[in-house]
């Protein structure tokens, strides 16, 4: 505890970086998904293709993506934008299958009500389509949160700061406190972010009233992540 | 007035929904499209507004071919009400009501207003305006899905099934609150069902699809049960079973009128 009362800037700082990482990741796997998942969703034909090579994404082993990247990217080893853009890319893989889901799941009767009453194509996209499947795009975002948060933390091993330099830097030191802060307060962070997802989520769809079914599926996909 | 001109619709599977159909739908009345399931009368249907498009013929309104009108710009011109609702679960009542003036371009205050009658209009308390479909009856959902059809005052009204998922008390009422606002508002009513007995209550005039999309007959009820074209519209109109066929027996003095079985079909009014 003494260690954390002495270090409290220090872990606040890296929690914020570790912010400025994870978010912009989480949102751009997001936005990037949905249109892949509406195309996998509206064209049955890709649906197995784009599945299959996103979610093949996640078997990149990490270490090697970051090492890999730089080259592409022609970024510095050591650029945070190489690690926002691999976590974006594990982000995809982890939500891309739930957003073709999520676009699945909108009642048929109702998307084809909304084409007899004259909705266009796009309008009925972002009128009907999409907020009908919020719902299940928000359980999909939540474990893309909780991984990309988690998942950060391997920056520090090739120098990108994040709360993962306190693992690195506890182990060099044998400091026990600065490893379990760096615990603690990277899933107090993918906590936080979760819940300021479902806040946003019920701001955004006040007709939503989230049943235990769908609690139990958000579980399930955490749990199959986890898993893999 | 709605006219079918030899219109076919074979699915690319080559399945014909609908074979060669000539028909005329006058305004201002109702006729109903009635068959079993596979007989294509939603698919009739579905191409007034032009949700299907024929493969063969032409569907014109008031002498335009539909398939020359832009499919958007048709739809929202036409009110169309269907099985469930099809209400967006989504929006709120009112929004529900006033999507398609909104869709139009309509200031919000003036739609929403209007919703508001027409919530009036459809028997429905103004104090559900705020609340969303799931929250209401089944019943209560349909209204809406009528008065959401009434919205821009069109003059087709296409209903597929819509009472079709509701409970036999329910449905009841709502056939009756429809035959009222017909009485009131004199649309030009499309009503796709399955089941004879609301064709005939509802229908001006009823069309029998039989399997395969073709017309059996077409003409008002009382013709239909006076003059039935051939066994198939006899047998589904319930003429062969006897259900049709009524006579009157007396009982504690009042004429009792009966079904061929001597089940009691009603009192013989004096």
């Amino acid at each position: 505890m003494n260690w954390l009362w002495s270090n409290l800037d220090l872990v606040g700082e890296l929690m914020l970086t570790h912010l400025a990482l994870s978010v912009p990741a989480i949102i751009l796997s997001f936005v990037i998904s949905v249109p892949i998942g509406w195309i996998a969703h509206r064209y049955r034909w890709s649906r197995g293709v784009l599945l299959s090579l996103c979610g093949l994404l996640y078997a990149i082993p990490s270490l090697a993506l970051l090492i890999a990247l730089p080259i592409v990217t022609g970024q510095r080893t050591t650029s945070p934008i190489n690690l926002v853009i691999a976590l974006t890319l594990y982000g995809i893989a982890v939500i891309v299958r739930t957003a073709a889901d999520a676009f699945d799941a909108v009642e048929p009767d109702v998307r084809q009500s909304a084409t007899a009453i004259g909705y266009s194509a796009a309008g009925r996209f972002w009128g009907v389509e999409l907020p009908l499947a919020g719902p299940v795009l928000l359980s999909g975002l939540r474990v893309v949160i909780v991984s990309t948060v988690s998942l950060a933390t391997i920056g520090a091993v090739i120098g990108v700061q994040s709360l993962g330099s306190l693992f690195t830097d506890g182990l060099q030191r044998g400091i026990q406190a600065e490893i379990i802060t760096g615990i603690v307060a990277t899933m107090v962070l993918a906590i936080g972010l979760d819940w300021a997802s479902v806040a946003i989520g019920r701001m955004l769809m006040p007709w939503w009233r989230p049943s235990a079914a769908e609690r139990r599926r958000t579980l399930d996909r955490v749990e199959r992540v986890d898993a893999a | 007035m709605i006219e079918f001109r030899g219109v076919t619709k074979q699915f690319p599977d080559g399945t014909v929904a609908v074979a060669g159909v000539d028909i005329v739908v006058p305004p201002r009345k109702t006729t109903v499209f009635v068959g079993s399931s596979g007989s294509g009368k939603t698919t009739l249907l579905r191409m007034i507004n032009r949700m299907v498009d024929p493969t063969a013929g032409q569907v014109l309104i008031d002498g335009t071919d539909v398939a020359t009108l832009e499919p958007v710009g048709l739809r929202r011109g036409i009110g169309y009400v269907m099985q469930n609702s099809g209400l967006l679960p989504h929006r709120k009542v009112i929004d529900n009501v006033a999507t398609v003036p909104l869709l139009r371009g309509e200031k919000k205050a003036v739609a929403h207003a209007r919703a508001l009658e027409l919530l009036d209009t459809v028997g429905l308390d103004r104090s559900l305006a705020d609340k969303y479909p799931s929250q209401l009856s089944g019943g209560q959902q349909q209204r809406v899905g009528v008065a959401r059809g009434l919205a821009v005052d069109p003059n087709i009204l296409l209903m597929d099934e819509p009472f079709g998922a509701v409970d036999p008390i329910v449905r009841a009422e709502l056939q009756q609150e429809l035959l009222r606002l017909q009485g009131e508002l004199g649309k030009t009513v499309v009503f796709v069902t399955h089941d004879i007995d609301e064709a005939f209550l509802l229908g001006d005039q009823v069309v029998i699809m039989q399997h395969g999309g073709q017309i059996s007959q077409a003409a008002s009820p009382a013709e239909i049960l006076a003059n039935p074209a051939d066994d198939f519209v006899a047998d589904f109109v319930g003429a062969n079973r006897g259900k049709r066929a009524l006579h009157l027996t007396e009982v504690d003095g009042r004429r009792i009128v009966v079904d061929d079985d001597g089940r009691p079909a009603g009192v013989l009014a004096s």
